[in-house]
């Protein structure tokens, strides 16, 4: 071993020398130079660095040229880029999508997610049931789920969301994914299915920390099951739920697989998410300046929201503490 | 309200074994069969059905000649059962060669995330050097920016480097996560620290001292980071997509989407394909499903 006790008043063949008293500065050593702290912090950030520090540089650069994707015709045009993104109604339409898939996911993943924990911990048995249906799914790929509703469930007539809908007596024939009245909203459905579990085991995991003498009192109180859930369950709740919102919003703002697999962002680009927008600018069209200027603008809502949440559970935990 | 990540962590370890074992165990007693309850199972189960109902037809799409998959109105089990469509999509496409590619590049990025992270976790956290602080500082707003936003500028990076469709154009932008090295910073920082120093003092270095004693005892936090850290690789579409045009080179995910087309109108074989894709995982959850519910809960927490 390479390292050298600066104690080694003892000679080194002497007894070891004892462990510090309680209370003691800790042990001071000399240390080999690969024993030092940033040796081991060195390789992450190698690899931090060239593949998010830099391309996030370089992304900024490459959003003031006029950039291809072969890395040819590059020349500086300043903030061309930006104009012309916002003065981009395609660039606006897709930004609105993706905040209205965000708005319609997120309160039913929140709400269903909490639904779906409550049954589970409530009825208390046969958990691998409820776990395994209602989670299972997240363990999906977007790949699989979007084929699977893209294919079977969604197509016109023989699909089976249609085929359900004639089997309760109601009109098929809907136009789930092609209909641009429905195809938002097929997209959110799935995603609920696809993603919910995973809401529904943050909540599962935050009930069971609920302290039952809190329960054993209010029912000694005579608290019914409908007060209890008033004014126990939901309060002792309400963090997590703040976590689980903003979890939900930022995910859903980075939508993009489930979308472009099951309308590719039609029908008339309907549903076409700014992810996809920054997909067919730069990987499509080949305008890689143009579309890291789109990038940084969502990345810009992305980060007004986290900002948002920061400073939300910062003074969550001020009033806390007082 | 700040008790040590140590003892959180043995909190919620102890709060997900509760799920399994159930409550009732805690209570002493089996919960009574109030009307409440009842309705409330009936809820539970036709929510189950809902839930269950797509998985199920794509299994039964999958088992049907191929004439009989559009059939309105709609049967679930053909004029026979068969296996043809499963027995075609895999002689005839690359599934096997996708499968492979799927779990060495999920199994590379889990092993390079686990060792990097909980590496500079361990020198963020325990050992002391100039420009610590503002290194990690660095590090924690990586958490902000995510993946998605680097596209374009990341591809131009791999076609730099000549990356483009090769395993390691798709493990490394994937491997170096700052909010796992977050999760285990905090954790380590709840390590006592008499256990190193007494190693110190017998002669250790660091470098023993991590993978002898740290490692070990934070087993619990690393699994969990292993366990997020391998669905989200093995799932991940995007990056995968963009980076890989060759074929053989695809992931499982990407692959199907990308030959969707080439089936034409064989319902039969793309559900095949379908529950194959997605069944390994499946597989695993279940045979697995007490460390992959806390190791989930447990990262998708911490991180707050």
């Amino acid at each position: 071993m390479t390292v050298v006790d600066t104690h080694a008043a003892q000679p080194a063949a002497g007894p070891r020398p004892a462990p510090p008293a309680a209370g003691a500065p800790a042990v001071r050593v000399k240390r080999h130079w690969s024993e030092h702290g940033i040796v081991f912090v060195a390789p992450f950030l190698l690899v931090y660095a060239m593949f998010l520090v830099w391309p996030l540089v370089s992304g900024l650069g490459m959003s003031v040229r006029s950039e291809n994707i072969a890395g040819t015709d590059a020349e500086f045009v300043g903030f061309d880029n930006y104009a012309e993104a916002i003065g981009d109604p395609d660039v606006w339409a897709s930004l609105w999508n993706t905040v209205w898939f965000t708005v319609l996911s997120t309160v039913p993943l929140v709400l269903v997610g909490l639904v779906l924990a409550l049954l589970a911990h409530h009825l208390r048995f046969v958990q691998w049931l409820w776990r395994l249906s209602w989670f299972a799914p997240f363990l999906l790929p977007s790949g699989v789920v979007g084929l699977l509703f893209l294919w079977v469930i969604f197509p016109s007539d023989f699909g089976f969301a249609d085929q359900a809908l004639a089997a309760v007596g109601l009109e098929p024939g809907i136009g789930w994914l092609t209909d641009e009245r429905y195809a938002m909203l097929s997209v959110v459905l799935t995603t609920v299915w696809w993603t919910v579990g995973f809401n529904f085991l943050l909540y599962l995991a935050a009930l069971q920390a609920i302290p039952a003498h809190l329960y054993e009192a209010a029912e000694l109180d005579g608290a019914g099951s409908w007060q209890r859930l008033r004014h126990i369950t939901l309060p002792m709740l309400a963090r997590t739920t703040g976590v689980v919102v903003v979890l939900q919003v930022l995910a859903s703002l980075k939508v993009f697989d489930q979308i472009y697999i099951m309308t590719g962002g039609g029908p008339d680009e309907s549903t076409r998410p700014v992810l996809q927008y920054v997909y067919d600018a730069g990987f499509t069209g080949y305008r890689i300046g143009y579309a890291s200027a789109v990038s940084y603008i969502f990345f810009a809502l992305i980060l007004t929201v986290s900002l948002a949440q920061l400073w939300l559970s910062r003074r969550n935990r001020e009033e806390n503490a007082r | 309200m700040s008790a040590p990540v140590w003892e959180k962590d043995k909190q919620v370890r102890a709060k997900v074994r509760g799920t399994v074992k159930g409550e009732a165990a805690a209570t002493g007693r089996r919960p009574r069969w109030t009307p409440g309850r009842v309705v409330m199972l009936v809820v539970a189960l036709a929510l189950v059905v809902v839930w269950v109902l797509p998985i199920a037809w794509a299994v039964a799409t999958s088992l049907k000649p191929e004439g009989e998959t559009t059939k309105t109105p709609l049967e679930w089990i053909g004029s026979t059962i068969t296996f043809d469509a499963y027995q075609q999509v895999w002689e005839s496409g690359d599934l096997g060669q996708w499968m492979f590619n799927s779990a060495y590049i999920s199994v590379m990025t889990t092993l390079l995330t686990v060792v990097l992270c909980a590496m500079a976790a361990y020198g963020f956290a325990r050992t002391d050097f100039r420009g610590r602080k503002v290194l990690y500082g660095l590090v924690l707003a990586g958490i902000m920016v995510p993946p998605q936003v680097l596209i374009a500028p990341l591809f131009a990076e791999m076609v730099t480097l000549g990356l483009v469709d090769t395993y390691w154009g798709v493990i490394l932008p994937q491997v170096a996560v700052p909010a796992m090295v977050f999760i285990l910073v905090k954790f380590f920082e709840g390590v006592p620290r008499e256990l190193e120093e007494a190693a110190f003092v017998d002669g250790a270095g660091r470098w023993r001292v991590f993978w002898t004693i740290v490692m070990p005892l934070s087993r619990p936090i690393l699994a969990a980071v292993a366990i997020f850290t391998f669905i989200s690789t093995w799932n991940n579409f995007l990056w995968p997509f963009l980076v890989t045009t060759d074929p053989n080179g695809m992931t499982l995910p990407v692959g199907l989407v990308n030959v969707q087309s080439s089936y034409g109108v064989r319902y039969a074989q793309m559900m095949a394909s379908v529950v194959i894709a997605g069944l390994p995982l499946l597989v695993v959850f279940a045979a697995f499903q007490r460390q992959i519910v806390r190791g989930v809960a447990h990262t998708g927490l911490a991180g707050q």
